[in-house]
């Protein structure tokens, strides 16, 4: 047996790099994306507490979301404004996650037969097939509450509150949202961290350690408050 | 002790590899992992069967040539590199899977021993800084605070062995480029090259092949020096730097 001459896929110096075409770009839109969706369903987490105020609390809440801003701004124009940029953000945020998955799955064409994980979060290692599953979950959510206004129980449509007490009084469409909330919780726990490491803020093992509870503490308000509302509809104490 | 061993073979580099199982008795705990290794192609060798490739050079860990995967695990169970592991780390009837580092761009050359001449070519695009030579300029004439010069001190001790990229589920080179970046980005010295280098590195590091970072970790727990994740934010810091000054 001879061995043939080392052969390398890219034996080459590359010549004028860009910093604004390189994968840390990438990163870098995914963390600014990110973190416009962490601002939006805080807020929007806040919102859904409402409900915890009764009926007229809650749509009265819905209907001042669109009326923000009158006369400045025409109906729904701050909804509509907030929605654009939510639009472009998950563009920019689903294209380069999807960017960044390629380049790994070539990365390693041959795979390990034995690899393990060391030190990795279970969040960590899920965040593709998390982001996937709050891509689905939120096609659905918007079906169901905003575009669509499909009430899965049959009832009237035109009433935000009661349509929400109708979809969560289902127990399986409560499980639903649940699931997604537990995906949306792991993919915050990992994705804060990683957001505030791509933007290059966690140079120090202090600064590491907060970055992670940060995590943390967005991950279980925010799933944890989302879930608080179907599953207090569940259990009677949210009711029509 | 005895050991069933399954080790990656392969000819060279064209060549399709498989997974081969050896029987190996009488290993000493006081072996180093390579030495049990030298054993077994000892063995091989008075068979006539054609020894295991795999790299090695200083046998101390210091230079950063040897390197496996052994049980998934890059370098093994403990932390330091695969030539000061020692098979008291393992027990009498251990069954042993021993892969090269996985990433395309580290090719397999032979068996265990891969290409990491895309290491070299980062290097060459900016782990370095320019000074005249032939007339050293006197050493205290450029002060370096403490906690600057002991950050750049410690990530120097990245020996490039390439284990970050082989536990990476991403392939990404981070921790190894972030090393380099923040050793010479702390000193005065590494000033003047700084947005260049970190612009034409990760151009070069995209160039081949190598996969983005997502913040996992992996690395950091595999690296025999242990060089800790703060030089990846430093490296995203420099980056973005970079960015603003409009390279
Ligand atoms: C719509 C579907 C979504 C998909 C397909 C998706 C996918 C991903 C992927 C693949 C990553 C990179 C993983 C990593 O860096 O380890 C990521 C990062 C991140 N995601 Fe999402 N995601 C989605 C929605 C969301 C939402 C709703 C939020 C916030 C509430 C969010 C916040 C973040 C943050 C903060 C990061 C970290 C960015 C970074 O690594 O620098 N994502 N996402
Ligand atoms: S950072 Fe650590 S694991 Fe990576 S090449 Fe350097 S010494 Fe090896
Ligand atoms: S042979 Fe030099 S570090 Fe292992």
């Amino acid at each position: 047996m001879t061995p043939v001459a080392t052969h390398t896929s890219a034996p080459t110096l590359v010549k004028g790099s860009r910093a604004a075409r390189s994968t840390i770009t990438l990163k870098i839109l995914m963390a600014a994306s990110g973190i416009v969706f962490i601002g939006f369903v805080l807020v929007h987490m806040y919102g859904n507490l409402k409900a915890f105020a009764g009926h007229d609390a809650f749509n009265e809440y819905a209907h001042h979301l669109r009326t923000f801003g009158e006369p400045i701004l025409p109906y729904e124009g701050l909804l509509w404004i907030v929605r654009v940029g939510l639009i472009a953000a998950l563009v920019v945020h689903v294209a380069s996650a999807y960017a960044l998955a390629r380049r790994a799955s070539t990365a390693r064409t041959q795979k390990y037969a034995v690899k393990k994980n060391r030190s990795s979060s279970l969040s960590s290692r899920t965040m593709r097939w998390g982001g996937v599953t709050i891509l689905v979950f939120l096609v659905w959510h918007l079906l169901n509450f905003t575009i669509g206004k499909i009430n899965p129980s049959g009832g009237a449509t035109n009433d935000p509150y009661n349509l929400m007490v109708d979809t969560f009084d289902l127990w399986w469409m409560t499980i639903i949202y649940l699931v997604a909330m537990l995906a949306l919780g792991l993919h915050l726990h990992h994705g804060t961290w990683s957001a505030l490491q791509t933007l290059g803020l966690t140079g120090t093992a202090a600064a590491r350690t907060r970055a992670k509870t940060a995590g943390w503490v967005l991950a279980v308000v925010i799933a944890g408050g989302f879930s608080l509302v179907p599953l207090f509809v569940l259990l009677g104490v949210i009711s029509k | 002790m005895k050991l069933t061993l399954n080790i990656w073979r392969q000819a060279d580099a064209a060549a399709t590899g498989e997974m081969r199982t050896y029987a190996l008795d009488g290993v000493s705990e006081d072996m180093s992992f390579l030495e049990m290794l030298d054993v077994l192609n000892e063995q091989l060798n008075a068979k006539g069967e054609e020894p295991i490739a795999f790299d090695s050079d200083c046998r101390e860990g210091i230079c950063g040539t040897c390197g496996l995967m052994i049980n998934g695990q890059a370098h093994g169970p403990e932390v330091t590199t695969t030539c000061q592991l020692h098979m008291r780390s393992f027990k009498d009837g251990d069954e042993i899977t021993i892969e090269p580092w996985r990433a395309d761009a580290f090719p397999v050359v032979k068996d265990l021993v891969v290409d990491r001449g895309a290491f070299d070519r980062i290097i060459q695009q900016g782990g370095f800084i320019s000074a005249n030579t032939g007339s050293a300029p006197e050493a205290n004439s450029v002060p370096v605070p403490r906690d600057k010069a002991l950050r750049s001190f410690n990530m120097a001790t990245c020996i490039g062995c390439g284990a970050c990229v082989a536990a990476c589920p991403n392939g990404s080179a981070s921790l190894f480029m972030g090393a380099k970046i923040t050793h010479l980005g702390e000193l005065p010295q590494g000033q003047p090259e700084r947005d260049q280098r970190v612009v034409n590195m990760v151009g070069q590091h995209d160039h081949e092949g190598f996969g983005g970072c997502t913040n996992i970790g992996e690395c950091a727990a595999a690296c025999p020096k242990e060089i800790p994740l703060d030089v990846i934010s430093q490296l995203n810091k420099d980056l973005r730097t970079a960015l603003k000054h409009g390279h």
